[in-house]
């Protein structure tokens, strides 16, 4: 998939709050629990489901963080591969809506489901 | 130490409430033999009084939110309540008797990607279980919601609390959880009515039926560890803090009431009156709870088990001082080591004396008047 066309969104599954400049998310399905650094969390509140990764590499990262553009669109997209692989992060090529992160967020909890024991 | 145990101990240090309990009702279906609360209903808050209550404790950096009763289902508009919390982002936990769970409430509970469902079960008999709540059938009907829950693929957990009158149907219990494939939990712990009535603690099990309890296998993972005398404290033990009561976590009644816990009714503010962070930063009540280390404990500071007591302050305070001892955890330790606590030595006992119905001074949780 080219860069340019990710779109992210925070899934509705998860619970997340800010501590002490760090982000904690946690996936109910799987109580998976994670911290985001300063950079991760300015491209984790970002993720509105309609901004392409790459503007929120160049407003959020670049502009605010001392990167090498190159280096923080690899580390990004790196990011939200893992990110969406643990179901806290929902990426498409287009746009999601309300509605498509909505099916996206069921279809993570009914594999989530799948593949409890 | 595992990262969330990191965040937890990054919040105590920081005084950031990041677990916070809050009751939406005492209101209840079921009338348990050993319940501390008073079911009328004083004027609890309004849908909007606690999605407005949501919005500044989410502000406030509240990550861990339990809804509790009462029974949280008396409530019409509880799911109302659970979609704005998840809405904005807290892990939502939900303590429940469960008898009003259908299919369809268990699937709402996993549309709204609710973390944990607690539920009490006292015993797998339903003549010992139904005596209990009072409520006839319902044990069936918990256990009913359970398989709902369960189907819907949502992590539950049975909370048992031991007393006299189901001490002996823990293991029937545990086995009961294994089968429905949820998590267990056990609790001795019977808290003094809110009214001031300490009848209910004729309830507690007797200490020296405690041994089987921490001796058993299948509760305790490492007993020698558990059960272990305890090391005499260091200087730095002695400069540490009882409990997250007040340092990272509060409880919030149905009145709006804040308190440092759900088991320590010293009022700190209402949330009618006051902003949540006003009382959290400011109440002199939070801040004399959060100054408390173990070497300003009256008795305690001197016990040998100061370390690995699970001394609760807020019972503590019920007996009469929050830096005083908690006599049922004294108990606890006892018969849990075989070593004499300071409390018992300085009242010349060999064992501890029966805390079952003590006539402890107790302060009452009510609802503090609002101003029409």
């Amino acid at each position: 998939m080219p860069e340019n066309c990710i779109y992210i969104a925070r899934s509705s599954a998860i619970a997340a709050r800010a501590l002490a400049g760090e982000m904690m998310v946690m996936n109910s399905a799987d109580s998976t629990f994670f911290t985001l650094n300063e950079v991760a969390t300015a491209i984790f509140q970002a993720a509105d489901g309609h901004t392409p990764l790459r503007e929120i590499v160049r407003d959020k990262v670049c502009e605010q963080f001392d990167v090498d553009p190159v280096q923080a669109q690899a580390d990004a997209e790196l990011f939200v591969t893992e990110l969406s692989s643990h179901g806290v992060l929902l990426v498409s090529s287009q746009p999601l809506s309300l509605e498509a992160k909505r099916e996206a967020n069921q279809d993570t909890n009914r594999d989530t489901n799948e593949e409890a024991p | 130490m595992s990262l969330m145990s990191e965040m937890g101990q990054k919040a105590f240090n920081l005084g950031v409430p990041i677990a916070v309990h809050i009751d939406v009702t005492y209101r209840c279906n079921e009338r348990c033999v050993h319940c501390y609360l008073d079911h009328d209903d004083h004027g609890e808050m309004t849908t909007a009084e606690i999605k407005g209550v949501l919005d500044q404790l989410a502000e406030a950096g509240v990550f861990y939110l339990t809804f509790s009763g009462g029974e949280v289902f008396m409530r019409r508009d509880f799911f109302e309540l659970v979609e704005y919390a998840r809405r904005l982002m807290f892990n939502v936990k939900i303590k429940t008797n469960a008898v009003m769970i259908h299919e369809a409430e268990a699937r709402r509970i996993r549309e709204l990607d609710v973390d944990t469902i607690q539920i009490s079960v006292y015993s797998h008999r339903p003549e010992v279980h139904d005596a209990i709540t009072k409520l006839p059938h319902s044990l069936e009907r918990t256990i009913k919601a359970i398989r709902f829950l369960r189907e819907q693929g949502l992590r539950v957990t049975i909370a048992n609390v031991l007393m006299t009158v189901n001490s002996s149907d823990h293991l029937g219990v545990q086995k009961l959880a294994a089968e429905l494939g949820v998590h267990y939990t056990l609790d001795p712990t019977i808290t003094p009515m809110m009214d001031g009535d300490t009848s209910v603690l004729a309830l507690r099990i007797p200490g020296e039926e405690l041994p089987e309890v921490f001796r058993n296998p299948a509760l305790v993972a490492s007993q020698e560890e558990f059960c272990a005398p305890p090391k005499p404290p260091s200087e730095e033990d002695l400069e540490g803090y009882s409990c997250s009561a007040g340092h990272s976590f509060c409880y919030i009644s149905p009145y709006g009431d804040v308190f440092p816990c759900v088991q320590f009714p010293l009022p700190t503010g209402n949330i009618r009156q006051q902003k949540f962070l006003d009382i959290w930063n400011s109440s002199p009540e939070m801040k004399e709870v959060r100054s408390i280390q173990a070497k300003d404990l009256t008795v305690c500071s001197s016990c040998t088990h100061v370390t690995t007591c699970t001394r609760c302050p807020g019972l503590a305070y019920v007996e009469g001082s929050m830096r005083g001892p908690s006599t049922a955890d004294c108990e606890k330790s006892f018969y849990r080591t075989g070593v004499p606590t300071a409390n018992m030595i300085r009242q010349g006992l060999s064992k501890p004396r029966s805390t079952s119905g003590n006539s402890a001074h107790l302060i009452q949780i009510r609802p503090i008047a609002v101003p029409a």
